[in-house]
């Protein structure tokens, strides 16, 4: 096996390759939700937005796309393999075993990314295809998105998203930080600060989308 | 019969007498080296120490432990530190030094040579120990820390936190795993050695049980070497870890080595007193807390029921700063724990059942702060309050003595060596280094000594300088030797009676500790002869050892190990009869000064006590090694 | 003693390796709140073995929190609820009369079940001997004092260095991962001069032969460090992480050269 087959084989490479990618992907959800808050700037900067995305610098885009996408898979395959093989691990389960302080966030990692991954699907198929939108305009971007969000189940199903996406930031970011090794020592490791601001500056700043329309502040 | 006992101590000056002999000593070549196999029984100190740096050496290892993995041994839980003459202190610090405190701190009853040997060797010890990764206390400009210890005048010890066992046993444990990763050690966890296998009088191997599956198992060797440490829990209640044991070496005895000096037992001072009859062990507080405690107990027994906030100062006795005015709280071991027993003894003892003295930190605390005494002693206060749930910042810590080391043990040579060809011991489990009492932080200096370099080099020049016939497992002696451990075993599991092996392993430690401990005389050690047989003969007809052989079975390991201790009590008793004076550990209450001090009898026991085995039911031969000084004068230990 | 706890225990029997386990109930009662924890299993085992049953098997030796043999899973927290306290250091005095406590062994697929609360970890001696040394054979030492160490990298290498191996970092994680006790040494060793050479040979074989016997991966839930009685910090696996990566970054292929000398 080479030194690549070696190091994605072992437990840590795949911890570092979730990391690397997890990196691209906060690195990505910070600056969809940044250009998201230009909706509040109204329907023509909006669209003109979405245009330059789409028409413009297309070529970039899909760059940026294609790098999310194999993100995205090495992020999912490398969780789904280590969940499997933590499984394993522990072959016969305690009749009592209490959790003393790995938090919430941390617990529910894995079925929150399996959420988070359903989510991703629909929401590409929601507002980049067009194919679950119930009126889909390629250009009036806005609108798309003033549309959906009335929709009381949609906004619910995207606010729970943006939910789980906040525990899984909280949690994903910090222990990013530490398997990459670039976490300096600390007194207190289980403190995680700078994931917490971030968590929720990304969580809050999506939410404020469906939030917005769906309590009828945007029409 | 009786065995001969050749000391083999090299001519010459003292100081050059181990150069000389490395010099005249046989060796190996490189070659032939891997064609010798060597049996290591024990993974502490000694033996890992042993067992890595004989594997390193070429030759085929085998090593065994009876915990689950070799770092387990009980070499861990040593606290305090390693001494070694480095003089990084410049403190007036030497080899000589280091070796005449050794020789009088061992009330005179150790070999010149060997000491003077552990001396020059314990500077390479921290220089390896070092290069291994034993990451020792340092100083800010990034060199070695050193601390006094244990009465020392100079500060010679090396130390890492209160874990410096721990650290050291860690790194004889990696080197020891390296040459197991290296395929020239097989490591045997979970086996008891229950049999020395001689063959025409040469040990050439062992028998062992495999502790999960039961299988008993013939080993056949070139050598052995027992590291198997002391046999402290004769007392049932000591600081030894619940496993250690006498089996390993008393067994050996039986197959004819001289077991010397047992009578030589050191009670540490600073152990947290019992709390109860539940008590399975005592836990040691490292010795270093006299640096900075006090040692008291009430001047009036009325007070002791009294919290010691109340006793007025004038109302307590520092009695080791009052009877020891230049050493105070840092008396000698053995000295610090006579003086607590007879503080008990007069009724003026504190805590439960009335034995236990007062450490206290009151005057540290309020001399250099709460922050100092903290970074010095923060872990050991944790445990204390662990373990009895005061706070010793404010409450002063209870102390009592406890059993804690063993100086003697199987008779060795100048070689490490037996008077059985071939069997070889080292560390606690021998006799050597200590005489009567062993200074602190020496105890990992001899450890390591022997493992690391004195074996290593002496064992070349055994399989060097004999033609060892091919055995194999097959050998009658082997298959007799099995026979006989199955037997016993069969015989322990048959029993059927009504009391636990556990239960005489305490009736034998009160005996012990009553009769046999701290202080002794000859009324009560001759009432331990009598009943220490009597308890054995109960133990062989009324034990009661659940399920078989053939599975983990920790009541059989147990009740083996009794039953050893069951022999053995009666051999230390019968040594500290026949040695009428005091000494070290060994106090003889006929013998002391008219203020209660030791009194030694140089002219008619500057002898080792070996004592040979004689066989069932008969008494054992008494075997005399007689010391020579010619180094150092046989001066009265004072420490007032 | 008067003030003695009744208390039930619901405890793991197994007979052997291959043996099918349950949990069997004993009452432990009038025990001193001054025992440890061992202690009263002692007493129940005694009193066991007086009354022909077949006594409970548990590992322990030094009984001082030290040696590491002693560990089990006590109410679901490993060596039990007390922090940096191991099951021996553990006192009754922590529970009340009348409590209910489950005792299990440590459960992982590294970790096999010998007998009722004893497992097998040689694994973790395994993945020692994949790396977990300095390679120095007796008498290769310079001086002691040639080599300054500043006073920080010799204290943390000793916080690392305290773990006793005792294995409740795989127990209490969710995980069965022993990122804790392989990061430990690997911190341990590579904070120290003398362990540079072999530094990241060292974690990749180290991390290799831990996936081998079949732990968990990381995912930094921070039982480990909670359960640890040594109180190592997962600080170590970042270390370890970090020492992974760069040495998987910078592995050179080692040029086999034969005869030489």
């Amino acid at each position: 096996m080479g030194a690549l087959g070696k190091f994605w084989e072992s437990s840590v490479g795949k911890k570092i390759v979730m990391g690397v990618t997890g990196v691209i992907l906060v690195g990505f959800v910070i600056g969809h939700m940044a250009g998201n808050l230009q909706f509040f700037a109204g329907a023509d900067r909006y669209n003109a937005y979405a245009r330059l995305l789409k028409h413009d610098i297309i070529e970039l885009t899909w760059i940026v796309r294609g790098t999310l996408i194999v993100s995205v898979i090495l992020h999912v395959t490398a969780a789904y393999q280590l969940t499997m093989r933590n499984r394993a691990a522990r072959p016969a389960d305690y009749a009592l075993r209490e959790p003393q302080v790995s938090t919430y966030a941390s617990r529910t990692m894995r079925w929150g990314g399996v959420y988070l991954l359903v989510f991703l699907l629909y929401h590409i198929g929601h507002f980049t295809t067009g194919w679950f939108h119930p009126a889909f305009s390629e250009t009036g971007t806005w609108g798309n998105v003033a549309i959906a969000f009335k929709s009381v189940p949609v906004a619910l199903f995207y606010l729970g998203a943006m939910a789980l996406l906040a525990l899984h930031l909280y949690h994903g970011i910090w222990a990013c930080a530490r398997t990459l090794g670039f976490a300096r020592p600390s007194a207190n490791p289980l403190q995680r600060r700078i994931a917490l601001v971030l968590a929720i500056v990304v969580s809050v700043g999506f939410s404020l989308l469906p939030l917005s329309v769906v309590l009828g502040f945007v029409r | 019969m009786t065995v001969k006992l050749d000391s083999k101590i090299p001519g010459g000056p003292l100081a050059e007498k181990w150069d000389a002999h490395r010099f005249e000593m046989k060796l190996v070549n490189p070659a032939n080296k891997r064609k010798y196999h060597v049996i290591v029984v024990g993974s502490g100190l000694a033996g890992a120490a042993a067992a890595a740096s004989m594997s390193e050496l070429g030759y085929n290892v085998s090593c065994f432990a009876y915990q689950d993995s070799p770092r387990r041994a009980h070499s861990i839980a040593a606290q305090g530190g390693i001494n070694a003459a480095k003089n990084y202190r410049n403190d007036g610090d030497s080899i000589r030094r280091l070796f005449y405190d050794t020789i009088k701190g061992g009330d005179f009853r150790a070999r010149e040579a060997n000491v003077y040997r552990l001396a020059q060797i314990s500077v390479d010890i921290i220089d390896q120990c070092v290069a291994q990764g034993v990451p020792f206390a340092r100083e800010y400009g990034g060199l070695l820390a050193n601390r006094s210890f244990g009465g020392a005048q100079v500060s010679r010890t090396f130390y890492a936190r209160g874990q410096t066992g721990q650290q050291l046993l860690l790194g004889a444990y990696q080197a020891l795993e390296k040459e197991i990763a290296h395929g020239s050690v097989t490591m045997y966890s979970r086996h008891e050695m229950l049999d020395l296998v001689t063959i025409d009088g040469v040990a050439r191997g062992i028998i062992t049980r495999d502790m999960v599956s039961g299988k008993i198992e013939a080993h056949v060797a070139d050598a052995v070497v027992l590291g198997t440490g002391g046999y402290g829990n004769v007392f049932y209640l000591s600081t030894n870890a619940k496993g250690c044991n006498v089996t390993a070496t008393w067994r050996a005895h039986k197959k004819g080595a001289a077991f010397a000096n047992p009578c030589y037992t050191q009670i540490h001072p600073t152990c947290i007193p019992q709390s109860g009859d539940h008590q399975s062990k005592l836990t040691l507080m490292s010795e270093s807390l006299r640096n900075d405690g006090r040692v008291w107990v009430p001047k009036r027994r009325e007070d002791c029921g009294k919290h010691p906030s109340e006793i007025a100062e004038d109302d307590r006795d520092y009695y080791l700063e009052r009877k020891y005015p230049s050493f105070g709280n840092l008396s000698p071991r053995d000295i610090a724990s006579r003086a607590a027993k007879e503080a008990c003894d007069d009724g003026r003892g504190v805590g439960p059942g009335g034995r236990g003295v007062y450490l206290d930190f009151a005057d540290a605390i309020k001399r250099l702060g709460k922050a100092a005494i903290e970074e010095r002693y923060g872990n050991l206060f944790e445990m204390y309050e662990r373990i009895t749930a005061e706070d010793p910042y404010t409450v002063p810590m209870r102390i009592y003595p406890a059993s804690h080391y063993s100086m003697g043990g199987l008779w060795v040579d100048y070689n490490l060596m037996s008077n059985v060809q071939g069997l070889h011991v080292i560390g606690e489990a021998n006799f050597s280094d200590h005489g009567a009492n062993r200074l602190g932080a020496s105890a990992l200096m001899q450890g390591l000594g022997d493992g690391y370099y004195v074996i290593p080099n002496t064992i070349g020049h055994y399989l060097a300088s004999n033609k060892l016939g091919k055995v194999t497992a097959d050998h009658p002696e082997f298959r007799a030797a099995i026979e006989q451990v199955e037997g016993r075993q069969r015989r322990l599991l048959g029993i059927k009676g009504k009391r636990t092996p556990d239960s005489f392993h305490k009736e034998l430690g009160k005996i012990m500790w009553e009769k046999c401990g701290m202080a002794r005389n000859a009324k009560g050690l001759n009432e331990a002869l009598q009943e220490i047989p009597a308890l054995r003969e109960e133990f062989w007809q009324n034990v009661t050892v659940p399920g078989s052989g053939e599975e983990l079975n920790q009541s059989l390991e147990k009740a083996g190990r009794v039953a050893d201790f069951l022999e053995f009590g009666e051999l230390l008793v019968t040594d500290a009869l026949h040695r009428e004076e005091s000494c070290g550990g060994h106090f003889r209450e006929e013998h002391q000064t008219e203020d209660g001090e030791a009194k030694r009898n140089d002219e008619q026991f500057a002898y080792v006590a070996a004592w040979e085995y004689a066989g069932e039911g008969k008494s054992p031969i008494l075997n005399k090694e007689p010391l020579v000084f010619e180094n150092v004068h046989l001066a009265t230990r004072s420490y007032k | 003693m008067s003030a003695g706890l009744n208390l039930t225990l619901h405890v793991w029997r197994q007979a052997g390796p291959n043996a099918a386990g349950r949990m069997v109930d004993y009452k432990a009662t009038d025990i001193s709140p001054e025992m440890s924890f061992l202690e009263m299993l002692d007493v129940v085992n005694e009193r066991l073995i007086e009354s022909g049953g077949d006594p409970i098997a548990f590992d322990h030796d030094c009984r001082e929190g030290i040696c590491g043999m002693c560990g089990v899973m006590i109410n679901g927290a490993a060596h039990g609820p007390m922090k940096l306290t191991t099951a021996c250091q553990l006192h009754m005095r922590t529970f009340k009369d009348g409590d209910e406590i489950t005792i299990e062994p440590w459960r992982a697929a590294g970790f096999p079940v010998v007998r009722d609360l004893v497992v097998d970890r040689s694994a973790l001696d395994r993945i020692i001997q994949a790396g977990g040394y300095i390679s120095a054979p007796t008498g290769s030492a310079q001086d002691a004092n040639a080599l300054p160490i500043p006073k920080q990298d010799a204290d943390e290498a000793m916080d690392a260095a305290a773990c006793i191996g005792c294995g409740a970092c795989v127990a209490a994680c969710p995980n069965s991962s022993a990122s804790l006790f392989t990061s430990a040494k690997i911190t341990h060793l590579g904070k120290l001069p003398q362990g540079q050479p072999e530094r990241y040979r060292r974690a990749l074989s180290m991390v290799a032969q831990m996936d081998l016997e079949g732990f968990g991966g990381c995912t930094l839930f921070g039982e480990c460090q909670e359960a640890c009685p040594k109180g190592i910090s997962i600080d170590s696996i970042t270390q370890m992480n970090r020492d992974y990566l760069w040495a998987s970054l910078t592995k050179r292929e080692e040029k086999k050269v034969a005869g030489a000398g």
